[in-house]
């Protein structure tokens, strides 16, 4: 009789330790700010936990997610975990392409129904069908098919969660996100362009433990990592707070480090777990590299005015309404004064 | 567009528009009124330097009047440079009027910013409690005094609000606070608060006014 192996067996078999998995396994607790008693229980689940089966559709997405997930520097624990997975639809990953691979994400479906998870990345054109398509089949019917028998959705990257950049203004493909179109699943957004790996383990970890999604803002994000700002996590803001900035991009200020707000850092409006759990392998951040941070994990970011405009600067069209309003203004004051001047002229006159 | 999007776009946008008509329409307004009369011969010119002297010494209590007025004028003074330095020195709203004036200069560390916007609120909310208690000031108090009141401190409690958070997220509190000085700018050249562009021209002219009909400045 076949046996299904578990994640604890396939973890053996790639050669994790115990105690490398149970450091994965407080790491995991921790980011999603459980107590540590619960440790015990997610290396239990985990251990025990059959391969959940998951499928990953990529619509109006540049890879970027993927790539994120794919090109760790190194086989890192949460890369096993994910791997660990049963990967059963992703058309850039799978080898099967065509009919073969449609087959593979309906045999998915069916055999797991109501019980896989759908990840996606890429948002979904609603301006017209032609503009993306998979095996001749819209984003859009692709989208709703699968999610129809799914457990819940996690849209993967800022794309998928928001709209993204196909999504930006103009928008001409009429591009929506996960959430504007399935109301009926659980979705969990995952926003960043690229999202940071360990936030999409996680999240796939607590699903697995608890069979619950994790506690989500007012955006569909997990709490854990976008519970608070980059800049209330930042390392540079006690620059911030001694009002010691960097000016430009090869300045004293930027050769020591300090805050980078006025070279237009989104930190204190971005929520996203960059400066904690940060990237490749927790080597830096974007603001740890000397780039401001982009907001890339809000909704919109593409549209918030330029990447290197201060967060203080406000949004004023030209001057021409200004001096209109200028113009206004004198036209006003001085036909009050007119006004004025005959009345004073009438009082002058009876005195 | 989310509520950041809008305060920082067309709510400012517009609340700049009705400043600078606002200001213009009280200034050239008053301006253009014709002068009153001279029944009596001039004592002195009464040129630009009587102005300037007068502008001068009104920022300062008459002797006799020292002892009565120096609780609200000390608050008053606290409350305005308070003001003027959480506007001016705290470098994220120089980074604002950099962004339209195109220059720039030295901020305050934050600590020195919070305390003098902790200072203007404790002064403005004092002075509001003499105001309220005070028989003959009550008296005379009217809507436009606790409305321009109101609106001078919403922008500072709200600024002091941002690193504290109290549960709300920054963009909203940002959000807030931008709209809550849009308030400001729509209400300051109606109100009194439009001492704020008239105060030396009205000083200057009864500087010029009092010279002339030799009263001492």
């Amino acid at each position: 009789m076949k046996t299904i192996p578990t994640l604890g067996d396939i973890l053996q078999a790639q050669g994790v330790s115990r105690r490398g998995f149970m450091k994965y396994c407080a790491a995991t607790a921790s980011l999603l700010a459980l107590p540590p008693a619960m440790v015990p229980r997610i290396a239990n689940a985990l251990e025990q936990a059959r391969r959940p089966s998951v499928i990953w559709l990529s619509f109006q997405e540049c890879t970027g997610c993927t790539e994120s997930l794919t090109r760790s520097s190194s086989p890192t624990l949460e890369g096993l975990i994910f791997d660990s997975i049963s990967l059963d639809y992703h058309h850039t990953l799978q080898a099967a392409s065509g009919d073969a691979a449609e087959a593979a994400r309906h045999a998915a479906m069916e055999e797991n129904m109501g019980q896989y998870l759908v990840l996606v990345d890429g948002s979904i054109p609603m301006g017209n069908p032609g503009f993306s398509t998979i095996a001749g089949i819209s984003n859009y019917d692709m989208l709703m098919e699968t999610v129809e028998g799914a457990a819940a959705v996690v849209a993967i990257g800022s794309c998928a969660a928001f709209g993204g950049i196909p999504g930006a203004n103009p928008n001409p493909t009429g591009a929506v996100s996960v959430q504007d179109l399935v109301k009926d699943k659980p979705v969990v957004n995952v926003p960043g362009c690229p999202p940071i790996p360990m936030v999409i383990t996680a999240v796939l970890a607590q699903f697995l433990t608890f069979g619950q999604l994790p506690e989500l803002d007012i955006h569909g994000r997990p709490m854990a990592f976008f519970g608070q700002t980059i800049h209330d996590r930042c390392y540079r803001r006690p620059f911030y707070e001694q009002g010691k900035f960097a000016e430009t991009f090869d300045d004293e200020g930027a050769r020591k480090g300090w805050c980078l707000f006025k070279l237009g850092c989104k930190g204190p409006i971005t929520y996203n777990a960059c400066a904690t759990v940060k990237w490749n392998a927790g080597t830096s951040f974007p603001i740890e590299s000397g780039h401001p941070c982009l907001g890339c994990s809000e909704p919109g970011f593409w549209d918030k005015g330029g990447f290197y405009a201060p967060l203080s600067t406000g949004k004023f069209d030209s001057g021409e309404k200004l001096a209109g309003a200028a113009v206004a203004g004198v036209a006003l004051g001085a036909a009050a004064a007119v006004a004025g001047r005959r009345r004073q002229a009438k009082y002058t006159k009876e005195a | 567009m989310d509520l950041l999007d809008f305060a920082r776009g067309p709510a400012l946008q517009v609340a700049a528009y009705i400043l600078v008509a606002g200001v213009l329409w009280r200034l050239v307004g008053i301006i253009m009124l014709k002068e009153k009369p001279e029944f009596s011969e001039p004592r002195k010119p009464g040129g630009f330097m009587a102005a300037l002297k007068v502008i001068y010494t009104r920022s300062f209590t008459a002797a006799p009047f020292k002892r009565a007025t120096l609780y609200p004028k000390m608050l008053a003074y606290v409350l305005h440079i308070g003001f003027f330095v959480v506007i001016f020195l705290f470098v994220p709203h120089i980074v604002f009027f950099e962004g339209f004036l195109g220059f720039d200069w030295p901020g305050l560390p934050n600590n020195l910013i919070y305390l003098s916007g902790v200072a203007a609120v404790v002064a403005g909310i004092a002075l509001l409690v003499r105001r309220l208690t005070h028989p003959v000031l009550k008296l005379i108090s009217n809507f436009d005094d606790y409305f321009s009141w109101f609106v001078t401190l919403l922008p500072i409690v709200t600024g002091l609000m941002m690193p504290v958070r109290m549960g709300v997220r920054y963009e909203t509190l940002l959000a807030i606070h931008i709209l809550s000085v849009a308030v400001l700018m729509i209400w300051l050249p109606f109100g009194k608060l439009g001492h704020t562009f008239l105060v030396f021209v009205t000083r200057g002219t009864t500087g010029m006014v009092f010279e002339r009909r030799g009263a001492k400045t």
